[in-house]
């Protein structure tokens, strides 16, 4: 049990290492290969990884990081990891990277890539279109063309060609990752004594940093070693968690929620990472495999329009799937996709009789005895009701 | 210097405009007790009012109401209305000043506005628009459609974007023949496109008259007035006209060399929407140092024709795809504004640039330090940043704004004098 224990604090380890120092390794060890960072929260991992780069989810500064310069760019009103994804970048940490890929997802992230190319000449920086009219017949085709876009983009900083048989040994890899965080939330959802949400999450998003394969391992190891661990149930409330799929609040956040009695069973931290309700197709046209997943088969999320299939049905799916009692919002500071989609899913929670609760974030939080009391307030209001 | 001079543009076009609104309203009051015409919710920018045109449908633009409502002092009790449901302080303020009032049954004149017939969402890079309509749709009750422009990643829309816009274009007109129960009128929708070029490059040339100086309007304050019959009337020979006639009033002006002032002593482009609510003070502010903007980028949301771009009607479905892909600013990437300032400031022959920071807009403000980091040390051109909102009056510091635009133009002015010394 030790070792699982160390795991943990290996992962942590990974999360707070603003210098990237895994992924200078893997440099090291693949002199020839490219880095690309990707904003959150999607990004087509598996046509980075038949390019034979390293895709490096970036998740901004975290609380490391103080920001120095980045405010005079981005003003007030701005969420914080936009601020600091451009601080690392003025401060030399994104070094390693030779190129940032962004997408649709909110207006500071569409404006942060353009930013960023601006200032920082020498990176590859691109912008995916991720579509948001599902509806649309042309909508897989033309993300399959985007995705072509972005293979030639990369075919021309890097050494290697993608080629079919590539993209759909990346997609099995990547189609084997997903299963496993299925798996982990799985397990939680059915045992949370048994495992943290916190340490999903350090596990979840350790894979940020390293090469899939590496990860897979990993999570099979820790699957492994999970079911030999026992422990005793707490006196609990089940919550899901939503509204964190990009800023990603502190790991001591995390942590609170569960020391003041909640058992997170269903979150969508780093949602980029499970983003598929099942298996990408490994045979046929990889890169339509893609686009059709993309389009017709995604969890639902904030930066994800499918009008044929509401995201509040989505949540409360959710709610209803893992047994939940009520509804944590952990809603990045200015995170306008999580505010608006906040009132509907409220809306809808309310018809349900589902009990919520709001909880606004900064990454670089460092203080939070309200939260606890608040978060403590509702646990008691719901346990005693 | 002295008192505020409270200057606008007041010709024959002025009242016109007013009149062209309000007709608008009455057709919409008229939809909303009658059915008929037909009405559609549609985003100012990149509009594809043509297609409404083809089927005699009426465009329901809620950014107009949003800002009909602010400049009238009338934002704030529809915006806390909308927070009274869970909206954030920091939604942006012009979704829920149309929410709120939908809740509370305000309408900008006084008169209805219908329930449309579609809630058309076209989605030209401002991500709230995606939002906006949805919440929309769920509290009208109505079919929502949300018409996916690729966004400009690159220096021209490549041939999938265009593609796909079209192909989306196509889909819509078989789904408002089924709304609508009108058949697709093909002529109307050429017809409507060559309205729109026509409009266009008039719109296009009283632009470039501001090149002179004096300039014979104010490229923000009186631009602004303009811009609802742009966007309403576009597509039609109403609109043709409308703008026919400001162009040779606009001319009129330069003939007899009569500008905004008396004397124009500074020439301005300014970067972002203005503070409606605060819209006459705000202007005030700079009628006082008789500085007169000579271009604006967000005088061109509804579309960017100064540089050329047209509808064409040999091309209509492609023209309409291309003008909500590339010709508005929206949809443009930021440092493709970056280079539309670097225009207008060079060849509009600009002495500042006035940065306004809206919180509820991060399409517009998101990076804006970034953009005077680069035209302060690029350019070398002065600048000035100021933050308010353009919907909500609890964000305006009007004591502060006026005394960082006095001493912008008390270093410009200074700056100009010790130029000329030397």
């Amino acid at each position: 049990m030790l070792t699982f224990e160390r795991t943990f604090e290996q992962c942590q380890d990974l999360i707070a290492d603003l210098s990237f120092g895994p992924v200078h390794r893997w440099k090291e060890q693949h002199p020839d290969s490219r880095v690309i960072g990707y904003f959150p929260v999607y990004a087509p991992v598996e046509i980075i990884h038949a390019a034979g780069m390293l895709p490096v989810g970036l998740s901004g500064g975290g609380d490391r990081l103080d920001i120095q310069h980045a405010d005079a760019r981005f003003g007030s009103f701005i969420c914080s990891i936009v601020k600091t994804t451009m601080e690392m970048g003025m401060r030399d940490h994104l070094k390693v990277f030779d190129g940032v890929l962004f997408s649709s997802i909110c207006d500071s992230a569409r404006n942060l890539c353009f930013v960023m190319k601006r200032n920082f000449p020498d990176l590859y920086v691109d912008f995916l279109h991720l579509p948001h009219n599902p509806s649309s017949t042309a909508s897989v085709e033309f993300l399959a063309s985007e995705y072509h876009r972005l293979i030639k983009g990369l075919e021309r900083i890097g050494d290697k060609l993608v080629t079919e048989n590539g993209l759909q040994q990346a997609i099995a890899l990547y189609n084997r990752n997903r299963q496993l965080i299925r798996s982990l939330y799985t397990f939680r959802a059915q045992k949370p004594h048994l495992l943290q949400a916190w340490e999903s999450y350090v596990l979840m998003r350790a894979g940020h940093f390293m090469p899939v394969e590496k990860h897979n391992s990993l999570l099979e190891e820790s699957l492994e070693q999970l079911s030999q661990r026992s422990g005793k149930p707490r006196d609990s409330i089940r919550v899901v968690v939503e509204g964190a799929f990009c800023e990603q609040p502190p790991l001591d956040l995390i942590k609170l929620v569960e020391d003041a009695g909640c058992y997170i069973v269903d979150d969508d931290f780093v949602i980029g990472r499970s983003w598929f309700v099942e298996d990408v197709p490994v045979d046929g046209d990889p890169v339509f495999a893609l686009a059709d997943s993309y389009v017709n088969r995604a969890v639902y999320s904030s930066v994800r329009h499918d009008f044929r299939a509401p995201r509040w049905e989505g949540l409360a799916d959710k709610v209803k799937r893992s047994r939940a009692d009520a509804v944590l919002f952990l809603i990045a500071k200015f995170c306008e996709p999580a505010y608006f989609d906040y009132v509907l899913f409220k809306k809808k929670l309310e018809e349900l009789r589902v009990p919520h609760m709001l909880l606004e974030f900064e990454e670089k939080q460092f203080t939070f005895d309200r939260v606890r009391t608040e978060v403590e307030t509702f646990v008691e209001s719901l346990v005693f009701d | 210097m002295g008192e505020a001079k409270h200057t606008e543009y007041r010709g024959s076009i002025h009242q016109r405009q007013k009149e062209l609104m309000l007709k608008w309203y009455e057709c919409l009051n008229q939809a909303a007790e009658t059915g008929t015409p037909p009405a559609v919710s549609l985003m100012i920018s990149g509009n594809c009012v043509e297609l409404l045109e083809a089927f005699g449908a009426v465009p329901i633009y809620p950014e107009v109401n949003a800002l009909q409502l602010a400049i009238r002092h009338q934002s704030l009790e529809p915006i806390l209305a909308a927070e009274d449901i869970g909206y954030a302080p920091d939604n942006c303020a012009y979704v829920k000043a149309d929410i709120g009032c939908y809740l509370k049954g305000i309408t900008p004149t006084g008169g209805k506005l219908p329930k449309p017939d579609l809630v058309l969402c076209n989605f030209v890079g401002c991500n709230t628009y995606v939002k906006w309509f949805e919440h929309t749709a769920v509290l009208t009750g109505s079919k929502l459609y949300v018409l996916d422009v690729p966004f400009l990643r690159e220096q021209d829309p490549g041939q999938a974007d265009i593609d796909y816009v079209v192909r989306q274009l196509k889909e819509l007109v078989a789904l408002l023949e089924q709304i609508t129960g009108r058949k697709f009128d093909y002529d109307r929708f050429v017809e409507a496109v060559r309205c729109s070029a026509q409009v266009e490059e008039l719109w296009s040339q009283i632009k470039h008259l501001a090149r002179r100086s004096p300039s014979p309007f104010d490229a923000y304050f009186d631009a602004i007035t303009l811009m609802g019959p742009l966007y309403v009337y576009r597509g039609t020979q109403e609109g043709v006209e409308f703008f026919s006639a400001a162009l040779e009033e606009m001319q009129a002006k330069v003939a007899s060399g009569q500008g905004v002032y008396d004397q124009e002593k500074f020439r301005l482009v300014i970067e972002g929407p203005p503070p409606y609510p605060y819209f006459r003070t705000f202007r005030d502010m700079f009628a006082k140092w008789k500085a007169c903007t000579v271009a604006s980028t967000y005088s061109t949301v509804g579309g960017l024709w100064e540089f050329g771009a047209r509808h064409d009607p040999d091309h209509p479905f492609e023209s309409v795809a291309l003008h909500m892909l590339a010709q508005n600013v929206t949809n443009r990437n930021y440092l493709q504004r970056y280079e539309q300032i670097r225009r207008y400031l060079e060849e509009w022959n600009a002495d500042g640039l006035i940065i306004h920071f809206v919180k509820s807009c991060r399409l517009f403000s998101a990076g804006q330090g970034d953009m005077r980091d680069y035209v302060t040390k690029t350019l070398g051109i002065p600048t000035l940043y100021i933050e308010s909102d353009l919907e909500d009056p609890r964000y305006f510091a009007e004591a502060q704004t006026r005394n960082r635009v006095d001493a912008f133009f008390e270093a410009l002015e200074h700056s100009k004098l010790t130029a000329n010394a030397v």
